[in-house]
């Protein structure tokens, strides 16, 4: 599987990174090759394989539906690029 | 002796015994600090201020007597977890300046409960994402054994700051050899826990279904003292496990005669490096002296793993890395004129290169279409690689491989080219994908550069490894030796 530099666009767009449009055929080549690299699995036959996705057989723990965290708003937005009045700042969205 | 060429438990003892203060010994390592690490760029945040007060804090219960081995020793952080007023920049210009409201259950366990110092935060690669320190956003560390050399990654700081003295121990990560390859690479002793046995809260996720918290040190006895401090069950992380922690410090002593190890035959195939496979070798051979069995075993599912771990860690890191948005923390860009182009901007300018390229494999690997083709089938080949493992410890104890194919290699080798930097962790990579606990420890040297070996162990048998490990290296010397540059 290879990429083009618009593919490299459309995924970059997906993923909500620009990218600088002189980096798209460096970044297509690379990604190109990484695929080509990957591609080896599916020659693998998995035929009845169930997929793994984590290392352990784990269930989720459950808590009792109680609160249990203080509010720490003001120091969760310490670290906040913007905040006015608790809430976090963002450009305009609804014209 | 000087204080930095002292064993944790000799360190321990001396504090027990009035020789010197933990404020002394903190005061040591700073200086070298000072002295040393503009030649290898191993801390990103050096904490005098928090050392000293922890320092003076552990005297004083030391003082009052009655407390635990690794009170008033020092330890530096890798800058994966998340420390209360001190930056966690992760190695990134996305989080240049985050400085987290929380510790990682790591941090409280080694400082607030063990009463350990922390000397400072060291380098890595971004987000944890490299092999050579070189992705890092404050510059690539040096290895002390050849400063044009790269020190392994992601845990470069972790082990460079341990192997020039800066620092008695690290805490370090591993997602596919991160704690091993570095400390292969500069001659350190590492390992990487079972999949869910040390907490992962507070260490800033990259592929959360492989990535695991351990330690780098200068023996195997060290490692196992701080692993024991930092392993156990935490109800803040999801997938950490209800289960007592082994003793793993007092089983050091066992004979390992009649043990059963595995060569898988996949890992000494073509690849590795001459100088390596002599080490390798002799590794097996020393061990066969002490009285282990050794015989030959097919994990042949093994060389899939690196395409494997190429789908599996990038998707997963593709979502992680979502919540770097420049809204709630992090990098915001100055540029943006509405909000798409608030995310597309911030994230644009706030990751470097091999961190966007992951994000981007992973995001094709999920998207519609291509989901099957690779997420799931990648999902799959990581079963039959841990079937594999499953079957092998029926008849095994212990699987004994290299750790790398070669020695640290040069600045800029394998930096253009992407595919042949993932292979570096073609050893590593499989137990991470199956959540065994694997270690790296030095067995010689190849044209005066440090080779390692990895033992692979058997779910939750650490304290095992680790007594096979303290085993070898009461027979050998290769761990006792330093780079001549940081005596």
């Amino acid at each position: 599987m290879s990429l083009t530099p618009e593919q490299v666009q459309q995924v970059a767009h997906l993923a909500r990174l620009e990218l600088k449009p002189e980096k798209t055929t460096l970044y297509a080549q690379q990604l190109s090759n990484i695929l080509a690299m990957v591609d080896q699995l599916t020659a693998v036959d998995t035929r009845g394989v169930m997929p793994m996705a984590h290392p352990l057989e784990l269930t989720q723990r459950l808590r009792p539906d109680l609160v249990s965290e203080p509010n720490r708003r003001e120091a969760y937005q310490a670290h906040a690029p913007a905040v006015e009045a608790g809430l976090f700042l963002v450009p305009k969205v609804i014209e | 002796m000087s204080l930095h060429q002292l064993s944790l438990t000799a360190m321990a003892a001396g504090l027990a015994a009035k020789q010197f203060s933990s404020r002394e010994l903190t005061q040591h390592y700073l200086a070298r600090i000072a002295q040393f690490d503009d030649q290898l760029n191993s801390f990103v945040s050096v904490t005098p201020e928090i050392a000293l007060m922890q320092a003076d804090a552990a005297d004083a219960r030391l003082a009052a007597g009655g407390v635990g081995l690794l009170t008033g020793i020092p330890i530096a952080q890798k800058d994966i977890f998340c420390t209360t007023g001190v930056r966690t920049a992760c190695g990134s210009k996305m989080l240049d300046k985050f400085v987290a409201p929380y510790d990682a259950t790591i941090v409280r366990k080694l400082h607030s409960d063990s009463g350990m110092v922390m000397l400072g935060k060291v380098n890595m690669d971004e987000f944890a994402m490299g092999s050579s320190n070189e992705t890092s956003f404050y510059g690539p560390v040096k290895n002390p054994w050849d400063l044009s050399c790269v020190p392994g990654g992601s845990s470069g700081g972790s082990v460079a700051c341990v192997a020039a003295g800066l620092a008695p121990v690290a805490t370090a990560t591993d997602t596919g050899g991160s704690i091993r390859q570095p400390a292969a690479f500069t001659n350190l002793t590492g390992i990487k826990p079972t999949y869910g046995r040390v907490s992962r809260y507070g260490m800033i996720a990259f592929a959360s279904s492989l990535d695991q918290a351990g330690v780098v040190a200068r023996s195997t006895e060290d490692a196992a003292l701080i692993l024991q401090a930092m392993s156990g069950f935490d109800a803040l992380d999801s997938t950490s496990i209800e289960r007592p922690v082994d003793d793993l410090v007092t089983g050091l002593g066992q004979s390992i005669k009649g043990l059963k190890i595995g060569l898988p035959k996949e890992y000494f195939a073509d690849g590795m490096a001459p100088g390596v496979r002599t080490c390798v070798e002799a590794a097996i051979a020393q061990l066969k002296v002490l009285g282990a069995v050794v015989s030959e075993i097919s994990l042949p599912n093994a060389p899939l793993s690196v395409p494997t771990y190429y789908v599996v860690a990038p998707a997963e890191a593709s979502s992680n890395l979502a919540r770097m948005d420049g809204v709630r923390f992090g990098h915001r860009s100055q540029e943006a004129r509405n909000l798409e182009e608030l995310y597309k901007k911030s994230r644009g300018e706030g990751f470097g290169a091999e961190v966007q390229r992951r994000i981007m494999i992973g995001t094709y690997v999920l998207s519609h279409g291509y989901y099957d083709a690779y997420y799931l089938q990648a999902q799959k080949v990581r079963n039959l690689i841990y079937q594999d493992f499953k079957r092998a410890y029926e008849t095994v104890d212990v699987i004994l491989a290299p750790t790398t194919t070669g020695t640290a290699f040069k600045f800029g080798d394998n930096s253009d080219d992407p595919v042949a930097m993932y292979l570096n962790d073609i050893y590593t990579i499989a137990a991470n994908l199956a959540g065994i606990p694997a270690m790296s420890l030095p067995c010689g040297f190849s044209e005066g550069l440090p080779v390692g070996f990895q033992l692979m162990g058997n779910y939750f048998d650490e304290a095992r490894l680790l007594n096979v490990a303290h085993q070898y290296q009461q027979a050998t010397d290769f761990h006792t030796q330093s780079p001549k540059e940081f005596v």
